[in-house]
């Protein structure tokens, strides 16, 4: 048996160590360490409840505006307050070009070099050798696609800073509404761009994602993980923020249920945190650091649905949400090109590499398409905030939806100051380490399978960890 | 083609209506750096405690864009959201290009240094077996360094996870090496994130013509030298004592707790985004670019004291 560590792992959010027992070609074992802390919960304490929403967005610099959302609407929460409709609809095209944004940065810029050979300068070497499998001819044109992404995907923020003032990290988004009343030529600005955006997915990242998908189709039996899914639901429709663009609800062991928060809990055994806080609910979290405890291998925690690991991210947020796929699925699966295919369609071959990167593709077009009706609803000079006095006794929670998966926040309030802030975010379902009773967190069970090849470039491995876009 | 540094600080304190301002930055200077940095002197990018949005922000460069800045302009030979490389492979590189060049490469550092619980809070990867902690990293690496530049707040004065009660004894680059007696220059390049022609033209500047003049908070005074509120475009609602009482009423953001009078930065003549917005016309300034943010203008949403 040989044991490989892959540490760091690279283009991701964060710092991630991969811990592999191989056997036979294959992961029989898998640990995911999660090497940082930084305590924004026990930072957040005795502030004023509206900097929430600011100091959250720190947490991670590629998704500052889904800690927004979650923040601005756990705050609207305690603070009884509801945005009105441009608000709302504000809000929602903020976090959608930046859902656009992550979705593009992640295919062409975090996983395609697993796939596609870079140029032969630093830094798109040294890398692992052996495992590109597309023609010279297509590889290059996925590397022309590469830098052209880097344009799109700085467009993506242009159209994020429109409201949002600036990003990353947004000024656009606070308790209560959006800062900005819309006027048309924003609205025009927004729309323009979004056009060149949703032809660079229709045209380029979605034909691509197939193309290369195509050439590495093992790798739809790869990766399975544990088949539990979870969706906390995201862009809302309605300002009694009822009905989502991507549905809340879980499939929990086959079964489609509706999302309950009570489900929730969050175990410390196998994290550097003090044994005493293991199995709250975020509600009632807490936060105390243990750098050296013996049993801990990761600063994250291992939060669990129904006492299940459960996978979020957009294979769980399409699999709930099960919409009509674009015509490049009928494509790549062979079907007539009138006939609708829906995500479920995809059955087995969703839990894998590869199906998590086509849900993340599917859904950026679901996304960019309902952004472009969202824009014409806006009623320019009408107002986008409601003003509401921060309380001084009160609990809320806010849910949202990271590009990478799952993400809630819960408040409460003490003399108008923050009693309490607990963060359960994307990267800590998927990533976790295992829990109190052992179970492995869902990467770690993705890896368990996994066929590696070459130790000294197991390619397979690090495919794995970043479909999941940790 | 080359370029004067007369000419240089002309280009990057440009301002622009018709073209982007951050077009500033203009082929030109590609031209030159492409010229100067034949030589190709080498770049590590390294994370501590921060959330990958300098490196996010500096994806956002438009003059020149990110791959003429990557392919063209430095040999970036570690940057761990960038590189194809992972794991030993990556980190042996790391420390092997800085042992090839030592005193002459140029380090950027993003986040913070985390030297509570002996380093543990911030381990970034394993060296021939052995787990290295950031605190560690910039120990070895930052004595190697020609110099530093201290990237966003966390990398300058410690930002965000250096706020009250600071969990981690998260310091900026600058008090970290002087803590430790390590003499390397650092540059200062705050903001949360940086603009991208902040640190675009810092390193263009460190190429072409060596460290740039910097103010007594260790930022070059070509970015950080002018008065946000002296110069914002409502600074006549100032004058006039209209203030906005809430979000997008015209007037001065005073009232609403902006941080204009007391942050440093020409964000009010660059603008955010290719210039598509920025901060005051959105909302107001939480002084992001200057030393003690967040805790020194917390609560961000209500006026100043003194």
């Amino acid at each position: 048996m040989t044991k490989l560590y892959i540490d760091p792992i690279t283009r991701i959010e964060g710092h991630l160590k991969i811990e592999v027992d191989i056997d036979g070609g294959k992961v029989k074992d898998a640990k995911s360490w999660g090497m940082l802390y930084r305590g924004f919960e026990n930072i957040l304490i005795g502030r004023d409840p509206r900097d929430a929403s600011q100091i959250v967005q720190r947490i991670c610099g590629v998704c500052p505006t889904a800690h927004g959302t979650a923040s601005v609407r756990c705050l609207d929460n305690a603070f009884k307050v509801k945005p009105p409709t441009n608000g709302r609809i504000i809000r929602n095209l903020i976090f959608g070009a930046d859902y656009l944004m992550s979705h593009i940065l992640h295919f062409y810029h975090l996983v395609a070099l697993d796939y596609v050979k870079g140029p032969n300068t630093e830094p798109f070497i040294p890398r692992y050798e052996g495992d590109y499998r597309l023609d010279p001819k297509t590889n290059k044109v996925a590397v022309d696609q590469y830098i052209k992404a880097l344009d799109i995907r700085q467009k993506c923020h242009q159209m994020v800073a429109l409201f949002g003032g600036r990003t990353p990290h947004v000024y656009g988004m606070v308790v209560g509404g959006a800062t900005e009343v819309p006027t048309v030529d924003k609205m025009v600005s927004f729309k323009w761009r979004l056009k060149e955006i949703r032809d660079f997915i229709d045209d380029t990242y979605l034909p691509t994602v197939y193309l290369v998908a195509g050439a590495y189709k093992d790798l739809f039996e790869v990766g399975t993980g544990c088949k539990n899914l979870v969706s906390f639901g995201v862009f809302p429709l309605d300002d009694d923020e009822k009905n989502f663009l991507l549905k809340p609800g879980s499939y929990t062991e086959g079964k489609d249920l509706p999302f309950d928060q009570n489900q929730i809990k969050e175990y410390v055994k196998y994290s550097w945190y003090d044994d005493k806080t293991t199995g709250l609910h975020p509600g009632k979290g807490m936060t105390v650091p243990a750098p050296e405890k013996k049993t801990g291998y990761s600063y994250v925690k291992a939060p669990r649905y129904r006492d299940l690991p459960h996978e979020a991210g957009p294979l769980a947020r399409m699999w709930v949400t099960n919409p009509v796929l674009s015509k490049n699925a009928n494509k790549f699966l062979g079907v007539d090109a009138k006939k609708e295919i829906r995500f479920r369609d995809l059955g087995d071959k969703a839990f894998s590499i590869l199906g998590r990167i086509a849900a993340r593709a599917e859904e950026c077009k679901l996304v960019a398409d309902a952004m472009d009706k969202w824009i014409m609803e806006l009623k320019p000079g009408a107002p986008s905030f409601k003003k509401a006095d921060i309380p001084k006794e009160a609990t809320g929670f806010g849910f949202s939806e990271a590009p990478r998966g799952a993400l809630g926040h819960w408040i409460t309030i003490k003399d108008h100051k923050i009693d309490n802030y607990q963060v359960c975010s994307a990267t800590i379902w998927n990533a976790g380490p295992r829990d109190d009773k052992g179970q492995l967190g869902p990467i770690e069970q993705a890896l368990v399978g996994t066929p590696v090849k070459d130790v000294k470039n197991p390619f397979n491995i690090v495919r794995v960890v970043r479909a999941f876009d940790p | 083609m080359s370029i004067s540094r007369r000419q240089f600080l002309k280009l990057c304190g440009a301002t622009g209506a018709a073209i982007s301002v951050s077009g500033s930055l203009i082929p030109e200077i590609v031209a030159a750096m492409e010229k100067a940095t034949a030589g190709n002197p080498p770049v590590v990018w390294v994370q501590g405690s921060g959330c990958t949005g300098c490196s996010v922000s500096l994806l956002n460069t438009v003059h020149p864009n990110i791959a003429e800045v990557l392919l063209k302009i430095i040999s970036l030979k570690y940057h761990p959201t960038v590189m194809a490389s992972a794991g030993e492979k990556a980190f042996d590189y790391l420390y092997a290009t800085a042992d090839k060049n030592k005193g002459k490469f140029f380090m950027a550092v993003e986040g913070s240094v985390a030297t509570g619980a002996g380093g543990r809070y911030c381990i970034p990867g394993k060296l021939k077996g052995k787990e290295v902690t950031f605190v560690e990293m910039m120990k070895d690496l930052g004595t190697k360094a020609a110099a530093v530049l201290a990237l966003g707040q966390c990398g300058a004065y410690g930002g965000i996870p250096a706020g009250k009660p600071n969990p981690t004894d998260a310091k900026g680059v600058m008090e970290f090496f002087k803590d430790n007696g390590i003499k390397t220059p650092v540059i200062n390049i705050p903001g949360c994130p940086p603009h991208p022609d902040w640190m675009v033209g810092t390193i263009a500047h460190v190429l072409l013509f060596g460290i740039p003049e910097l103010d007594s908070d260790g930022r070059p005074k070509l970015f950080f030298g002018t008065n946000v509120h002296d110069n914002c475009p409502y600074r006549s609602y100032y004058e006039e004592k209209k203030f906005a009482k809430f979000f997008s009423e015209e007037g001065c953001r005073v009232e609403l707790g902006c941080k204009g009078p007391e942050s440093f930065a020409d964000c009010w003549k660059r603008g955010w985004n290719n210039n598509v917005n920025w901060c005051i016309h959105n909302s107001l300034c939480l002084g992001c670019t200057e030393p003690g943010y967040p805790d020194r203008f917390a609560p961000f949403y209500e006026k100043t004291t003194g």
